[in-house]
């Protein structure tokens, strides 16, 4: 029994209907089995990537060499190399003739220059061919920054990142607008608050939510680094990181606004595809886009301004240290500046349509709330 | 068991009437309202009748400001409703709608909460209400596992869960099965008890019949007939009268001012043109027979009902 004195409740707050609305999202969708397994999964796949990918950085293989006393000398100090050491010339050549080790060094006291050869079984081994070879001093005036191979795989790492968590939760978003739509469950929520507070607290419940995955992904990233020893990974992607998780919430704050304008067009579930389409691609564009051009600085420093590329295109730009200290300041403020213009659009679009079931609400109608 | 609290019934009185004047909506060119003005009392079940695509959806929309009228105006207690007003509103919309996967309890709290109320009183609220609708049994079920009656109680409790002045329920009948009739109107008529005002709509005209006070008919857009369930019997009803006696009642058919609609052996049924015409048939009948009885007939509400939209 209520022991209030007031006969009905009080007046509800903008900010809290808001936030009851973010809250009743956040808990459904976490009381979701699919989607707790799904992020589950999500999380054992980055782990499993910097952990594999610490191990193969560090194993390269060594190669197995066969030596006599003579040569062994030679090898000393040599990286990524296991000498098995024999008694003699044949001895070392039967052990490359039955495939114990790769190739063997022996002496050849009739070669004035090294004084001894590389014997193989069919292909020169170049890795110690190159170990023993006499080259002069190389200075290079431009050293690239990064690793080409390093640098293509943070951009797939962010790109396939900021794909995955911004199409689920963009999907999560249309569908919850369209159950609330097809269940009619929107008239009674309307008859309560506002329909711009119900959009309020729908984008910040997805948003929190997909945050929360970014974040539990940095941190395993990071974690994982840190436990396979790759610290000069991690030093170059402790400010991009940052700056992705900053791009990726207002970016994902512009997207989930466009996703619920897109879904409230339509009353079935079945319908969500055709009108969510043109925003799905939006999504796709930047990890396809990014991972093709990460090797070209004129076209990933236009995508990293594009408030729809930017989350992605910026942090890999700052990885390879392209970007100036003030460029993801300047991004950020054209994302910010799109994302109000997406959100009052959407809002006014939510608002128009929201009533209207059966056939597909027309965007012109939508927008003018004819 | 209840979650009203007590309120005192004169200050609901003056406060809670809702009026809509001249209220008109229009789709493109087609207008779907057209001077919709009627009065809902507190206190009161207001049954609001018409055929399909009448405009009693539309007309609980703009009520409840789910929807924007052209034009008109909706008041309570004198004054222009606002949002604040809304508030102290309950709606149930024609097309049931609750979470399909949220659990009974849940859900009527979280309704209650957006209405303004702490989690603790909307979670106490909500399973009083709901035990009294008879799902106390279901409180941590998920809707979607509910069968369609129950799911209907669990709507009408996120009606009331609120405690709301103001009552607009579209069909709430539809989909239940007799018992249930009788438990919702029960709670129906013990909200307006306490001082609600209820507007309901319904195709079931003999449950209308049974519970409302007041009725309005609409058809076309249009408002045909509204007031209480009497003034209006007497303003579209003939005086009609039955009799039953031992003889044959052939004779009435000549009478004078008499129209016969009925007649079967003893038993006729029959309009009068005035009271005094009736008075002597019944004289003229006692003379004929033994007379068992003589009633006043009533018309049902589906032949004001069809009288009024024709």
């Amino acid at each position: 029994m209520s022991t209030a004195t007031a006969p009905n409740g009080a007046a509800l707050s903008t900010g809290s209907g808001i936030l009851l609305v973010a809250e009743r999202e956040i808990g459904s969708k976490l009381r979701s089995k699919a989607f707790l397994i799904s992020t589950g999964i999500l999380l054992l796949i980055a782990l499993a990537g910097v952990l594999i990918g610490g191990f193969m950085s560090k194993n390269t293989t060594e190669t197995k060499i066969a030596v006599t006393a003579e040569t062994a000398q030679t090898l000393h100090g040599l990286p990524g190399l296991a000498p098995t050491e024999v008694a003699d010339a044949t001895a070392a050549e039967r052990l490359v003739r039955d495939g114990t080790v790769e190739a063997a060094l022996i002496p050849a006291p009739g070669d004035a220059a090294f004084g001894y050869q590389i014997v193989a079984l069919k292909e020169a081994p170049k890795s110690l061919q190159g170990l023993l070879a006499k080259t002069p001093k190389v200075t290079i005036l431009e050293p690239d920054t990064t690793n080409p191979l390093l640098r293509y795989l943070v951009a797939i790492g962010f790109g396939v990142v900021f794909l995955m968590a911004a199409s689920t939760f963009g999907a999560t978003m249309a569908q919850s607008v369209v159950e609330e739509k097809s269940t009619r469950v929107v008239e009674l929520l309307l008859a309560a608050i506002p329909a711009r507070v119900l959009l309020a607290g729908k984008v910040i419940g997805n948003t929190v939510l997909a945050m929360a995955q970014i974040l539990l992904l940095a941190a395993i990233a990071v974690v994982g680094l840190i436990v396979t020893g790759q610290n000069s990974v991690l030093q170059g992607l402790g400010s991009p990181l940052v700056w992705f998780a900053v791009f990726f919430l207002f970016g994902f704050v512009l997207l989930a606004s466009l996703f619920a304008a897109a879904a409230s067009l339509v009353s079935r579930q079945e319908d969500i595809g055709s009108t969510t389409m043109p925003i799905t691609m939006l999504v796709m564009a930047p990890y396809i886009l990014v991972i093709i051009f990460n090797d070209n600085p004129v076209v990933m420093t236009i995508l990293s301004y594009i408030p729809f590329s930017a989350p992605v295109a910026m942090p890999v730009r700052l990885f390879v240290g392209e970007a100036q200290w003030w460029e993801p300041l300047a991004s950020l403020v054209i994302l910010l500046a799109a994302c109000v213009a997406a959100i009052l659009v959407a809002a006014k679009i939510y608002e128009n349509s929201l009533l209207r079931m059966g056939a597909r609400v027309k965007l012109a109608d939508a927008l003018s709330g004819r | 068991m209840t979650t009203v609290l007590p309120r005192s019934g004169a200050e609901t009185t003056t406060t809670g009437l809702l009026e809509l004047e001249g209220l008109t909506k229009s789709y493109g060119s087609r207008r779907v309202l057209d001077d919709v003005s009627f009065r809902v009392e507190p206190g009161r079940l207001t049954g609001f009748v018409g055929g399909n695509g009448a405009g009693k959806t539309t007309t609980m929309r703009i009520v409840l400001g789910v929807l924007g009228a052209d034009g008109g105006a909706v008041r309570l207690g004198g004054h222009d409703v606002a949002a604040a007003d809304r508030r102290h509103f309950g709606y149930m919309p024609e097309e049931r709608g609750l979470y399909p996967k949220m659990r009974v309890l849940e859900q009527v709290a979280y309704l209650a909460r957006l209405h303004g109320f702490g989690k603790s009183e909307a979670t106490a609220r909500g399973e009083a209400l709901l035990t009294e609708l008879g799902l106390g049994e279901r409180l941590h079920d998920t809707i979607e596992s509910l069968s369609l009656g129950n799911q209907q109680r669990a709507q009408i409790a996120a009606a009331l869960v609120h405690d709301p002045e103001v009552l607009i329920l579209d069909e709430p009948f539809s989909g239940l099965d007799p018992l249930a009739v009788d438990v919702v109107a029960g709670v129906l008529q013990a909200r307006a008890a306490q001082g609600a005002a209820i507007l309901f709509s319904s195709h079931q005209l003999d449950v209308v019949e049974r519970l409302c006070d007041d009725l309005v008919i609409i058809a076309g857009g249009t408002i045909r007939a509204a007031g209480s369930r009497e003034q209006l019997r007497a303003q579209h009803s003939a005086p009609r009268y039955e009799l039953v006696s031992d003889a044959d009642a052939g004779w009435i058919r000549s009478e004078p001012g008499i129209t016969v609609v009925d007649f079967e052996g003893g038993t006729a049924v029959f309009d009068a043109a005035s009271p005094e015409d009736a008075q002597r048939v019944l004289r003229a009948a006692l003379g004929h027979g033994i007379v068992h009885a003589f009633t006043p007939q009533h018309p049902s509400l589906a032949q004001i009902f069809k009288e009024v939209i024709q």
